[in-house]
């Protein structure tokens, strides 16, 4: 018969051995991709898989003369820089007047702003393509930095708001006594204040820009195509090429990654749209 | 001067709320309107042009030929071979992702609730990392990697069981996707649900413990009914994203073999980007417009209010 203590601590240990199989079943196939991107295109190929091999970085130095990864990386960080500091600029006054000047119509105006997320793409992809190409800004890094604004707004208007929400009203109070115009009220005291959740509303906008892989494929070709276009155009070649394929995913997706794991509890406030704290 | 005199009526009328909060709607609505302006411009410009397309005979190979053919479009859309295939792919996607990553997702953060094990911190981030990885990557790790009939690693499963390999994407593309979707997802639903779960209250819980409850009827009890907004979020937050599908089969199946694998934005995307028929593509885009609405109508009914409440 076991003690009270010892059945905790076995029940410890089946809980530990159960999770850690499901985490690592879950996370294999990053692992394995890791994996790849360091072997040759030989080893990565063999039948059946390598799980020990000499290890190489013949992939990663090889990179920019291969497949040119660093055009399409520039082209990543502009466009989700671009829209998400564009995002910013119009989402933080916006949440600004919702969670401090609240109306009979802002619980209204917030829920018509998350229902624009429910527009499917496709629904409107015919007249932005025909758009796009009659403005000439087909394959433009500045059609997709408008768009990407626009998709995400509605989440970063919502996040944003839910970080104001928490902020006391007295501060701003004061600080309105003593004179200040709304623009240093803003500026001086509630974006200081509330640096934190805007830091995340960056990340969660920089996440979401960075993977978006529907208007990325449909509206670039050469020029300002993104990672994720890079990495489509690896889906018509079989074989021989998993090795550098790997690695061009690993590079594309760490930045990511590391955003993702830094900011997750942050994260779950805005894809929650605050219903999660 | 008239700063003063604002600021005496602003101490005025803070005592009672209401006046204060009206006398306030000015600057409020001149910030937000930026965003509702673009908002309303990127729905309803596009929105305008599509359903104008959708009556007009308006192929990209033949132009100048504009006639109109009011519901013509719709006709042919919804007769085509790959509609019902295409509808019907959409709802087995949405409805088995949407399954497998609420009931997997509750379990596996019940889990990791369960018992403060060696490692935990380091399982959770595990847990949720293919949610940052971008669709693309996913879909070509999944296909050539994973599902390769010859090196994937399935294929080498199946060997070390004695069984002939299966050529996933060739022959169940449906299921491929749908597992391949399904692991995106499953750790959004696991970082949301997880989350909350953190905020349950371990008083509560130890009361229940307690007074005798298993750890079945306390999950039953005490931390489902916990979990029912979460777990709303999460079917929401998947049923927009799920319902627009599209690069896991662009870059997997291509929609095939046949229609077995195209759901309604991939052929819409091949109707329009592809075979050039602007007019059929714009029909088909209103309806999975349609769609998209009847599903957001029925969950902002179960959650809007849910949402929102709090503030």
């Amino acid at each position: 018969m076991l003690t009270l203590k010892q059945s905790r601590r076995l029940n410890t240990t089946l809980v530990g051995i159960a999770a850690w199989t499901v985490a690592l079943l879950l996370f294999f196939p990053i692992f394995w991709m890791l994996l790849t991107s360091l072997k040759t295109e030989i080893d990565a190929f063999a039948t059946p898989p390598q799980f020990i091999f000499t290890p190489t970085l013949e992939n990663y130095l090889h990179i920019q003369d291969r497949s040119g990864y660093f055009r399409y990386a520039w082209n990543s960080v502009t466009i989700s820089f671009g829209a998400t500091a564009l995002g910013m600029l119009i989402a933080i006054p916006a949440a600004y007047s919702m969670a401090f000047y609240e109306t009979k119509r802002t619980k209204g105006t917030l829920l018509w702003m998350l229902s624009t997320k429910m527009l499917p793409p496709v629904g409107v992809l015919v007249p932005i393509y025909l758009l796009a190409k009659q403005f000439g800004l087909l394959d433009s890094r500045s059609v997709l930095i408008v768009i990407y604004t626009l998709i995400n707004l509605p989440i970063m208007v919502w996040m944003i708001y839910t970080y104001f929400k928490d902020v006391p009203r007295d501060i701003l109070e004061a600080a309105r006594m003593d004179g200040a115009t709304i623009f240093q009220e803003m500026t001086r005291v509630l974006l200081p204040i509330s640096k934190g959740g805007l830091a995340s509303t960056v990340l969660l906008s920089l996440i979401l820009c960075w993977n978006e892989a529907f208007w990325s494929l449909n509206l670039t070709s050469a020029n300002a195509a993104p990672l994720t276009a890079l990495i489509a155009s690896y889906s018509s070649p079989e074989g021989l090429f998993w090795a550098k394929l790997s690695a061009v995913s690993t590079l594309a997706c760490a930045p990511i990654l590391i955003f993702g794991w830094i900011s997750q509890k942050q994260l779950v406030r805005g894809l929650s749209f605050g219903a999660v704290k | 001067m008239t700063s003063t005199t604002t600021l005496d009526t602003e101490r005025a009328g803070a005592p009672q709320d209401r006046p204060a909060s009206r006398r306030r709607v000015k600057p409020g609505w001149f910030l937000v309107s930026p965003s509702v302006a673009l908002l309303l411009l990127w729905m309803i410009v596009p929105l305008g042009m599509t359903v104008y397309f959708s009556v007009i005979r308006y192929n990209l190979l033949y132009p100048g030929e504009n006639d109109f053919v009011g519901l013509e479009n719709f006709e042919y859309f919804l007769t085509d071979a790959g509609f019902m295939p295409g509808m019907l792919n959409t709802l087995i996607l949405v409805g088995s992702v949407l399954l497998i990553s609420v009931v997997l997702g509750v379990l596996i953060s019940a889990l990791l609730e369960a018992a403060d094990f060696a490692g935990r911190g380091i399982t959770r981030v595990l847990l949720i990392s293919p949610f940052f990885i971008m669709p693309t990557v996913s879909a070509l790790v999944w296909k050539n990697l994973i599902y390769h009939p010859v090196s994937g690693i399935l294929a080498a499963v199946w060997r070390f069981f004695g069984a002939q390999p299966v050529d996933w994407l060739a022959q169940h593309p449906l299921l491929s996707i749908v597992i391949i979707v399904s692991w995106q997802w499953l750790p959004f639903a696991i970082l949301i649900l997880m989350t909350a779960m953190q905020s349950l209250d371990q008083e509560q819980k130890e009361a229940a413990r307690l007074d005798g409850a298993g750890p079945i009827a306390i999950f039953w009890h005490l931390t489902l009914p916990h979990l029912a907004r979460p777990i709303a979020v999460v079917v929401m937050i998947e049923t927009i994203f799920l319902l627009s599908v599209f690069a896991e089969i662009f870059t997997t199946t291509s929609g095939g073999p046949g229609y077995a694998s195209t759901n309604l934005a991939y052929l819409i995307y091949n109707q329009a980007l592809l075979q050039f028929d602007v007019g059929m593509a714009s029909a088909g885009g209103l309806i999975a417009v349609v769609i998209a609405n009847i599903a957001a109508i029925i969950l902002v009914r179960m959650l809007g209010k849910n949402l929102t409440e709090k503030y």
